[in-house]
């Protein structure tokens, strides 16, 4: 599915190395999570992958089933079912919810070369899943984001990776800002999406996102590349002792 | 009746003197024909001394210092090629439709000028009267905003307008009036002053939309009485190569409520003035406009120019400007509010946005507060930037062309303006007009 290798990245406006060399593998059907302390790279890394603007990639590649996805705009890899979940998601005043949605799953159909969805489909799923992630309908008639809290905003950010229905879903600290509830919440709506021909790459701070979403396989990221990875257990492990050990280990 | 040669005399008389603008006022008024008024011909008298008085505006006068009004000073406008009428804005909506073709009132293609709870004139109709109720209007709140700021324009308009639609309204209209601008020459220098009367309690939607003139010159009186509700909604054509001034006067009794948007695409050279005396208790004035302008159709100036006066108490002003400039397009704001002494309690709020879409173009703003009362809520703000980088990449990142993620944003970097727009179905219709003109100008006619 998702393939990292040898990925460096720079900041376009200064000569700032963040990531030094990140290699990662994370295959269909699988959930990965990157763990590391702050300014290790774990959002640098989601930024690059899916496109956003201010970095240079000096070196390696990264491919999504096959393809090259460095060389595509944001939009081409969203077709190819890249989906990055923000970690602050962006709040759009005066573009309704249901405009923002229809205008990206019709994008991505149409870009894929399917037919586009009728309103009244489109109307009946996006009700189907909003039930589903216990989304009030009448949040879909609201702006984008636009005061919406901070469980609101997440939920809204899974409804849409529910309605376009990527093969790659990347989360960039989901959890930050949620309560337990509304931590649950989104987890139960990530955990629907699982499947055989989706993966996953959770990005988190704590170990308590991993008690809802089961990770197949946690990585250790520090300055700049995956230092260590291993099961679930090293989420635990860091969880107890913190990121100075395992550090400390890999020197 | 007035006489063409009584009222233009009083004017020229300005030879030996050094005000620049006076060669110009003569050689205006020598290019204009003046009405032959008669309940206004004491109006029009006034303001003939009035603008013998001022004199036009120079590019060193301080309320012209963002704008060269050379091109209004000219005593005729330069031809303009101009496309076939194409508006549709408002078509689906019911309501009474009032056409001009190059500023002359058109009888044939307006409906009836009669509906429940509104009197309605074409000023030219009913000009020779020796009385009519809209002689307590005509020319005085024109008059009445020429303090503390000059402005000439609106007071030739007073003196030279020939033509105009008179409404009185005394009760609820189930619909909106509608005046449909239309032109056929391509030289049309327009002179249009229109006069809103609502009396107490009385409510109306003004909708304003087309193609006035190569050049126009557009003078509205609102006097709004007790607990009244004024909405003005103005959409000029797109793309139309026009000079545009336009001036709006309003005075606002006690409870009542004015409401007035404007939506500008493109052009070439633009100024509307708004001057609202908030003189009774109560009482609340809105305005907002939404401004586009592409310098790729050809050089575009748009300017915005507020005067809000408070001057009683628990009253609301709320100024929401919004500008979106791309290809060396120059938008301007300039606005005031004025708190008296006495006007206590009063809510004002002025906010001033440039959304410049590349490097070329610019925005200019000026902001002024004045008050005199200590126990307000008066603010002001006005921010100039570029698309957020951040909301763009979020579209994008959900499979959004960019084409179309921008016009998205442009849209809601607009929202607040469209919103002040209390008909929803007015909103949308403006809101789906200029989709397709942004998705147009994007070279990107999917709208998925």
């Amino acid at each position: 599915m998702l393939e990292i290798k040898n990925l460096h990245v720079k900041l376009e406006d200064e000569d700032k190395q963040i990531l030094k060399g990140v290699d990662l593998t994370v295959p269909a059907g699988e959930v990965h999570a990157i763990m590391g302390p702050n300014g290790s790279g774990k959002s640098t890394l989601s930024y690059v992958l899916s496109g956003r603007d201010g970095y240079e990639v000096t070196e390696g590649e990264a491919t999504l089933n096959g393809e090259a996805l460095l060389e595509m705009e944001p939009e081409e890899r969203a077709s190819a079912g890249l989906f990055l979940a923000f970690q602050y998601p962006v709040e759009i005043p005066g573009v309704g919810n249901m405009t923002f949605l229809r205008t990206a799953v019709n994008a991505q159909r149409k870009s894929r070369g399917e037919e586009e969805l009728s309103a009244a489909d489109f109307l009946k799923l996006i009700r189907e899943k909003a039930r589903t992630l216990k989304i009030d309908a009448e949040m879909l008639k609201r702006p984008v984001n636009v005061g919406f809290s901070g469980g609101e905003k997440k939920r809204n950010e899974i409804l849409q990776m529910a309605m376009l229905e990527p093969r790659m879903c990347i989360l960039d600290e989901t959890d930050s800002g949620l309560d337990v509830d509304a931590m649950r919440l989104v987890a139960e709506g990530v955990n629907a999406l699982r499947s055989p021909d989706r993966a996953f790459l959770v990005i988190t701070h704590y170990q308590r996102l991993l008690d809802h979403i089961k990770p197949d396989v946690v990585h250790i990221m520090a300055d700049g590349r995956i230092v260590r990875s291993g099961g679930p257990e090293l989420a635990l492990e860091v969880e107890e002792n913190g990121y100075g050990d395992l550090l400390a280990e890999v020197g | 009746m007035a006489d063409t040669a009584v009222l233009a005399a009083q004017v020229p008389a300005v030879e030996g003197k050094v005000r620049p603008g006076d060669a110009a006022v003569a050689a205006r008024l020598d290019a204009l024909k003046l009405p032959q008024g008669g309940f206004t011909r004491a109006a029009r008298e006034d303001a003939a001394q009035r603008l013998q008085a001022m004199g036009l505006p120079g590019a060193r006068d301080e309320y012209w210092r963002y704008t060269d009004p050379a091109a209004f000073n000219a005593a005729r406008p330069a031809p303009v090629e101009f496309s076939a009428d194409s508006s549709t804005l408002f078509t689906g909506i019911e309501r009474l439709n009032i056409v001009f073709v190059d500023g002359r009132f058109d009888a044939t293609a307006s409906d009836a000028l009669e509906a429940e709870g509104l009197e309605i004139d074409s000023l030219a109709a009913v000009e020779g009267a020796a009385d009519h109720w809209a002689v307590g209007v005509y020319g005085q709140l024109e008059a009445a905003g020429q303090i503390p700021v000059k402005r000439p324009f609106a007071t030739l308009n007073t003196l030279a307008a020939p033509e105009g639609v008179l409404i009185r309204v005394t009760g609820k209209p189930s619909r909106p009036v509608h005046i449909t601008y239309r032109r056929s020459a391509a030289d049309a220098d327009v002179y249009l002053h229109h006069v809103v009367k609502l009396e107490d309690g009385a409510e109306l939607t003004l909708l304003e939309t087309g193609a006035i003139g190569a050049r126009s010159n557009v003078v509205l009186e609102a006097d709004l009485g007790k607990g009244a509700r004024f909405h003005h909604i103005s959409a000029k054509r797109a793309n139309d190569p026009k000079l545009g001034l336009g001036h709006i006067f309003a005075r606002v009794a006690d409870e009542a409520l004015f409401k007035s948007f404007s939506l500008s695409v493109n052009g070439r050279l633009m100024r509307n003035e708004s001057v609202i005396d908030i003189a009774g208790n109560d009482a609340v004035a809105h305005i907002a406009a939404a401004v586009l302008g592409d310098g790729d159709i050809g050089a575009f100036h748009h300017d915005d120019t507020v005067f809000v006066t408070h001057a009683a108490e628990r009253c609301e002003s709320r100024q929401v400007y919004k500008k979106v400039l791309k290809n060396g397009a120059e938008g301007i704001f300039q606005g005031k509010i004025l708190v008296k002494p006495g006007a206590q309690k009063t809510d004002g709020y002025q906010i001033s946005q440039g959304l410049l879409l590349d490097e070329g173009s610019q925005f200019l703003a000026k902001p002024e507060l004045e008050i005199y009362a200590d126990d307000v809520k008066c603010s002001h703000g006005s921010t100039t930037g570029a698309l957020d980088e951040t909301a763009l990449f979020y579209l994008r990142s959900r499979g959004v062309p960019k084409q179309r993620a921008v016009v998205l944003l442009v849209l809601s970097f607009l929202a607040d303006a469209l919103d002040e727009i209390d008909d929803h179905r007015l909103r949308d219709d403006i809101l789906g007009r200029l989709e397709d003109w942004l998705t147009e100008r994007a070279g990107n006619p999917s709208k998925a």
